[in-house]
């Protein structure tokens, strides 16, 4: 029973992919040899460290601020890029009006947004919010405007011949085309939410895993600050497997075919 | 008598200032057939996108007394995303029908015209080229329309096949009294359905000839249909019109 877990556990594809987190960890604990606690604490210092910040209740809260501050954010990226990126694909002067000022949001850093957002909130909560869906939105509201330009327009003019309602139009004409552009973009937006998120909590201090990690610094704690990077990255990388993944998959299957269905 | 038909007066259109069409006429009664053949870019399609109202033409106009068009358009048109009986599902989509009377007409449609269980749930890239004009085929068909506009609706498929859905248009017609409008390059598909062919000619196109068939088309066999098409082909304005096709 438990042989046959890590069996398929091990299997294929994924026997490699652990592979590749077994060479990173031999590469880290490598360069904890050469260089020492200090500089590169072992993967299992920093282990320990993380079982620590868990005892010490310390890692739920931060968790749970983060996840609140990067999907509150993606939401709102989200909901307006999407709206504006959809109405842009489908009138000019909208397109000609907002394509620049999505060009220049994009050029602005993520590092500025979070300062100027902790000017005009302050040490809130809302400022990690703003800098993730200012960051955010323009990627998606791109993605959206792309989408929508590219929807097939005989495929518009077959459903208006069937004199086809506007909601069916919608739901069936843009929008599978355009989730193809979208969701692509919304998984790096996603995980681009994250980061920024960090970033944003790291210099205003109300909580979150870049409030663990600026104490950690405070502290010159390599270990702690190891731990929290860990923890960034798993969350991200669970976020990945267990949202992104499967609704890409779900929505590619016209392209492959249901699964079991002759090609 | 004219709120009886379909009548086009005066059509004109051109593109990006390129005049294609030039005063056509026409008129087509109700139930009745009309082909509309021509050399490529005659501008046939545009033609039927204006009778359709797909398109305004720049000048002239339509007088279109119908409820229910239909269109089979010269590529299939199908979603990639829906499967063959959501592709015709998604035709009926403007009806009040529930979702399983949508699906179940799909499906009885989609295997009049040839396709079973199995087509039915499959994405158009799983299917072959004349699979999808059959589902185009059956999309147009299961909207019961008043007005159908094909536009080389049988142009893909194999001389058997293409003949069988012909008949099966040409019934599904009758039986319901639909006035059809269908674009072609083929005579012999023109003389089994049409009761009037028109002919299109030059740049921008007129109407070169106008043919009309007596016998009714249940009636015709292929020694009248071969018959017909000799008698056309010898008429000059005809000839000019498909000489690439007929100097074969």
């Amino acid at each position: 029973m438990a042989g046959r877990f890590w069996r398929q556990l091990f299997s294929g594809e994924r026997r490699w992919a652990a592979l590749g987190i077994l060479a990173v960890l031999a590469l880290w604990e490598a360069g904890h040899r050469a260089y020492g606690d200090f500089v590169l604490p072992s993967p299992l210092a920093t282990l320990a460290v993380l079982g620590r910040l868990t005892l010490d209740g310390d890692l739920g809260p931060a968790i749970l601020t983060t996840t609140r501050d990067a999907l509150s954010g993606f939401l709102v990226a989200t909901l307006i890029g999407s709206l504006l990126g959809g109405l842009a694909g489908r009138s000019t002067p909208l397109r000609a009006m907002l394509q620049p000022v999505a060009t220049m949001l994009i050029g602005v850093p993520a590092i500025a947004w979070v300062v100027l957002s902790l000017l005009w909130f302050g040490g809130s909560g809302l400022a990690a919010t703003f800098s993730v869906a200012v960051a955010v939105g323009p990627v998606v509201f791109a993605a959206a405007m792309q989408g929508t330009r590219t929807v097939d327009g005989s495929l518009r003019v077959m459903a208006r011949s069937f004199r086809v309602p506007f909601h069916v139009l919608l739901a069936d004409v843009y929008l599978p085309h355009v989730l193809s552009y979208l969701l692509p973009a919304l998984g790096a937006a996603l995980a681009m939410s994250w980061k920024v998120a960090v970033m944003a909590e790291l210099l205003s201090g109300a909580g979150g895993i870049g409030d663990g990690l600026a104490a950690a610094r405070a502290e010159v704690d390599t270990a702690r600050t190891m731990a929290w990077v860990v923890v960034v990255v798993a969350l991200l990388l669970i976020v990945e497997r267990l949202i992104i993944e499967p609704v890409r998959r779900y929505f590619d299957t016209w392209r492959r075919g249901l699964p079991g269905e002759a090609p | 008598m004219s709120g009886e038909a379909l009548v086009a007066t005066g059509l004109s259109h051109g593109f990006a200032g390129v005049p294609v069409l030039d005063g056509i006429d026409l008129t087509v009664p109700r139930g009745g057939v009309l082909a509309i053949l021509g050399p490529s870019g005659a501008g046939k399609t545009t033609l039927l996108a204006i009778l359709g109202s797909l398109l305004v033409p720049d000048a002239g106009h339509v007088e279109r007394p119908f409820e229910r068009p239909a269109f089979v358009f010269q590529d299939p048109l199908l979603l990639p995303w829906r499967t063959a009986r959501g592709n015709v599902a998604f035709a009926l989509t403007g009806r009040r029908l529930s979702r399983a009377e949508r699906l179940s007409r799909s499906r009885s449609m989609l295997v009049k015209v040839g396709l079973g269980q199995d087509e039915a749930g499959r994405y158009p890239h799983q299917l072959s080229g004349g699979m999808r004009k059959r589902v185009a085929l059956a999309r147009a068909l299961a909207v019961e329309p008043d007005l159908l506009l094909l536009d080389e609706a049988f142009s893909a498929l194999d001389v058997g096949l293409a003949r069988e859905m012909q008949r099966l248009v040409r019934l599904d017609a009758q039986e319901r009294g639909v006035t059809v409008v269908l674009v072609t390059h083929d005579l012999s598909e023109a003389v089994r359905l049409a009761d009037q062919l028109v002919v299109l000619s030059g740049r921008p196109a007129h109407v070169a000839c106008r043919v009309a068939i007596g016998r009714p088309s249940r009636l015709r066999d292929d020694a009248f249909v071969e018959a017909e098409i000799r008698r056309l082909a010898a008429s000059e304005a005809i000839r000019d019109a498909f000489r690439p096709t007929l100097s074969g």
